[in-house]
């Protein structure tokens, strides 16, 4: 009855993989819905995204966006804040908003035979929003006690500093909360001002699963958006913002005393979500770091145990987007961690260039383990809202193991030369300054000391 | 019931083999993914004073190789396209993978055999490495992070120094400093046999080929013991214990935290109620007037954190730069005694049941991880007993009535001992709650 354990076994051909069909439809609002059915539980989803993320920040007003979106369930109507939050619990709802780089997406879940209050409800709030100063002056201090408790967490610390590195001056730049001073500047209007040319309908993507019929779904998105008018300047898409000027690789350590760990990046401006070189990169990423048994994590946790894990991956935008190391490590351990990593990224372009037995591994976890990303209704809706904000073809995730498949070793070392170039990594440290003299040994840029 | 009442159920079959091994089978051909899910009956309680943190290394050591595949758990599943994780707790360690329906086989290969032969591929070059991953992950994820360390801080002041559920998880950093390999390769052989493992295969799998494949790659593993479970009460608290840790925070918190129901227990899903009436999300009494019409507090959030022999109800809240925390706790205390005088209003119970309601059909849409039909399955067959409980657990929360809700928080959150934590900024110490001893935790 036992098992041969001298020998694995082997995995099966793989499941066929399709995505469902997704119906898209143009509301005489201009208002672009997509709707997909999915699954067979009374459970529904929405999902509304606004050309309005972080980038569409305008200088001196950094947190802008991420105001804007917070006032959504602060009233509607004739509902107080508190009300909103009654009526969304009043129908087991869940409620979620995320301020990305080049949009602001808000998700709604709920049960089927909620699905009109749902939709109604959500609409009010993105749409027309109440907007009143008691709401606005208690949300804006809540943002900022928030950036002054964001100063004692290494990782949030990292990720302001390495964007204001990369990126300088340019609307990706800065985090989506933004900075205190241009929060203590901005005023009830800048929000009422932002609503109105950023949350229109023109340019706004509203997707809805759930386990109904595709006419019925479209129904529910029709009569809770179809009343959206445009409020004032709506325009199409906000465009990807220009190409930042490249940097030059930097060194810098924001010191954080007697820290225990090291929080690093290591990184640089990459490409944009729809570069000719996606697929090839996302191999190549499955490689360097993007997995536990990618070459860095193997390497600074499994073979040295600097570090409780180690991952790469690419923060994606409409426009050029960063490709970074993400980790932490010993403090004591700081510099031949660094050392170790750039040496990984330098070895994918030649040195130590993708196996065949690697490139095989990478493609296959990122194929195979593909529609488990799929599983729920907020996840479809969310995903589907993605091709939208990257205009990409609805047939997408169904070719995305045919996409990955067709990338070759030479394409993996051909975006390694063109990316992993260790003359053009910027590395970022928040960590103890005793890691200075150790890191200044590295033959890096000359360290620079950046204040929080 | 509800229009969603004929959805609200987990349908399954279970058997044990002959060696102790539960195999419990759900099938959910909706995607063609499998959850393998394994519960091993061991967690921090089974550890005790000087020697924590076994558990949790263990959840290192068990993806570093086996007898059979002498290297890294990850790959072969990872070339499998398979999500692969575990995770640690007082009551119990969980493992799991979720697979394309076409790799079952290697993923219970794989579990099977660091199950049945893990020693002889645990060197002890691999127990230095993990031992160090685990010191950085403590610092990663306790001692470098506000607030960091304040349930740490609560814990060992609710329970005396030998009470299992005293220390953290992830160990005392002493312990982990001081293990033994003689020590961990005992350990493993006490508590990792079928006989204290609970298996579930939940998705694209037919429950005959489910048994068939459980006792093809388990069933010649020796079933070795279950140990007794491990039992011990809650201490009493007399009266209110004050203590103030100081960390490098910007605003000062407070952390209530009682002694409660074990999981299960009467009063813990009306505790786990009064958590979301209290403090919980706009809609909570205390998000009311704290922070939205009061403007003292950042944020206040509740918790019955259940577990097996008892429970801790912790409430938290973050001053608003300027005020105390004497005040942040005095409308705590009102809340909490108008809650327990006049219990919660029908429109709050009303919104509870919508939210139970929705919340346990959510939980049905994944078959595996952490949460999914695979993970709630062997929750209810381990803590439990009995893998069928998800429907009695949905009607615990829905018998809840504005009276038993009021009485729960009556009998266990007025009338016994608690302590009260301060977290304060560095040489803040004034920031406290008046009274409060400062204690060290690391």
């Amino acid at each position: 009855m036992g098992v041969d354990r001298t020998v694995m076994p082997a995995v099966g051909a793989d499941p066929a993989f399709l995505f469902p069909a997704i119906e898209r439809h143009k509301l005489s609002n201009g208002l672009d819905v997509r709707v997909v059915t999915h699954g067979d539980l009374p459970i529904l989803s929405l999902a509304v995204t606004v050309p309005g993320g972080s980038s569409s920040d305008p200088a001196g007003r950094h947190g802008l966006a991420g105001v804007v979106a917070d006032m959504v369930d602060e009233g509607t109507g004739g509902l107080d804040a508190i009300q909103v939050s009654e009526a969304l619990a009043a129908i087991g709802a869940d409620y979620d908003v995320e301020v990305g780089a080049d949009a602001t997406v808000f998700t709604l879940t709920t049960l089927a035979r909620f699905a009109d209050r749902g939709a109604t409800l959500l609409a009010d709030m993105v749409t027309r929003p109440r907007l009143h100063e008691a709401d606005f002056a208690r949300v804006r201090q809540l943002r900022r006690d928030r950036i002054n408790q964001l100063k004692d967490v290494p990782a949030a610390v990292a990720e302001r500093a390495f964007l204001q590195v990369l990126y300088g001056g340019h609307p990706y730049g800065h985090t989506a909360i933004g900075d205190d001073v241009a929060l203590a500047s901005l005023s009830l209007e800048d929000v009422a001002g932002a609503h109105r040319a950023l949350y229109g309908p023109v340019g706004s993507t509203v997707v809805v699963t759930g386990g109904l019929p595709a006419e019925e779904l479209r129904a529910i998105a029709e009569r809770g958006f179809g009343g959206w008018v445009t409020s004032g300047a709506s325009a199409p898409a906000a465009p990807a913002p220009h190409d930042p000027v490249r940097s030059d690789p930097r060194l810098a350590l924001v010191p954080r005393r007697a820290a225990q760990q090291s929080e690093l990046r290591i990184g640089r401006l990459a490409a944009p979500r729809r570069t000719p070189d996606y697929f090839p990169l996302v191999v190549m990423n499955a490689v360097l770091g993007g997995q536990f048994v990618s070459r860095i994590n193997l390497k600074l946790r499994e073979e040295k145990a600097f570090t409780y894990g180690a991952r790469t991956g690419f923060d994606w935008r409409r426009g050029v987007a960063p490709l970074a190391l993400y980790t932490s490590v010993h403090t004591a351990s700081t510099a031949e961690a660094v050392a170790d990593a750039l040496r990984e990224f330098d070895a994918l372009r030649g040195e130590r260039p993708v196996a065949a037995r690697e490139l095989e591994l990478a493609k296959a976890s990122l194929t195979r383990g593909y529609p488990q990303n799929f599983q729920t209704v907020s996840q479809v809706a969310r995903a589907v809202g993605q091709l939208a904000l990257y205009e990409l073809p609805h047939n997408y995730f169904t070719n995305f193991g045919s996409s990955v498949h067709a990338v070759t070793a030479d394409e993996v070392t051909r975006v390694a030369r063109s990316y992993l170039d260790p003359s053009t990594l910027t590395v970022l440290v928040v960590g103890d300054e005793s890691v200075a003299a150790p890191l200044s040994a590295l033959g890096l840029p000359p360290l620079e000391t950046l204040a929080v | 019931m509800s229009a969603s009442g004929g959805f609200l159920d987990l349908p399954f079959a279970k058997r044990t083999l002959a060696n102790g091994l539960d195999v419990i089978v759900h099938e959910d051909h909706r995607v063609p993914v499998v959850g393998v899910n394994l519960w091993y009956r061991v967690g921090s309680r089974n550890e005790r004073p000087g020697r924590t943190g076994f558990a949790h290394l263990f959840e290192h050591l068990m993806f570093e190789g086996s007898a059979h595949h002498d290297s890294g758990y990850f790959a072969p599943l990872q070339h499998a396209g398979a999500q692969v994780n575990g995770s640690t707790s007082a009551d119990r360690t969980n493992y799991w993978e979720v697979v394309p329906t076409s790799a079952v086989d290697l993923a219970l290969w794989m579990e099977s055999d660091r199950m049945g032969y893990l020693l002889p591929a645990l060197s002890h070059g691999r127990f230095e490495t993990q031992r160090n991953v685990v010191l950085n992950e403590r610092r990663q994820s306790y001692e470098n992070r506000p607030y960091g360390l304040a349930l740490m801080a609560l814990m060992a002041a609710l329970f005396p120094f030998d009470h299992p559920y005293r220390w953290p998880t992830i160990g005392d950093r002493a312990d982990i400093e001081a293990m033994q390999f003689e020590d961990v390769q005992a350990f493993f052989r006490t508590y990792y046999g079928p006989a204290n493992a609970s298996l579930v295969l939940a998705g694209d799998i037919d429950t005959a080929r489910g048994f068939d494949l459980a006792e093809q790659y388990f069933g010649d593993l020796p079933g070795g013991t279950r140990p007794a479970p491990v039992m011990v009460g809650a201490a009493a608290l007399g009266s209110e214990r004050r203590i103030l840790l100081e960390d490098r925070v910007q605003l000062p918190r407070v952390y209530f935290a009682w002694h409660s129901p074990a999981m299960f227990e009467p009063d813990d899903a009306e505790l786990d109620l009064v958590g979301d009436l209290v403090a919980n999300g706009k809609t909570s009494r205390l998000y009311r007037s704290l922070v939205y019409e009061d403007r003292i507090a950042l944020d206040v959030s509740a918790a019955q954190q259940s577990r097996a022999m008892t429970s801790v109800f912790v409430l938290t809240a973050t001053a608003a730069p300027g005020r105390s925390l004497s005040d942040v706790a005095a409308r705590i205390d009102v809340a909490l005694t108008r809650l327990a005088s006049d219990g919660p209003d029908e429109a709050e119970m009303e919104r509870s049941r919508a939210q139970i309601e929705s919340h346990f059909l959510y939980r049905l849409q994944t078959v595996g991880g952490f949460g999914g039909k695979s993970d709630q399955l062997n929750a209810y067959n381990v803590l439990r007993g009995n893998p069928g409980y998800f429907q009695a657990d949905l009607s615990r929360y829905q018998a809840a009535t504005r009276e038993s809700v009021r009485v729960a928080a009556a009998r266990h959150l007025l009338s016994s001992g608690r302590v009260a934590l301060s977290v304060v900024p560095a040489g803040q110490a004034v920031m406290a709650l008046p009274g409060s001893a400062p204690i060290v935790v690391s």
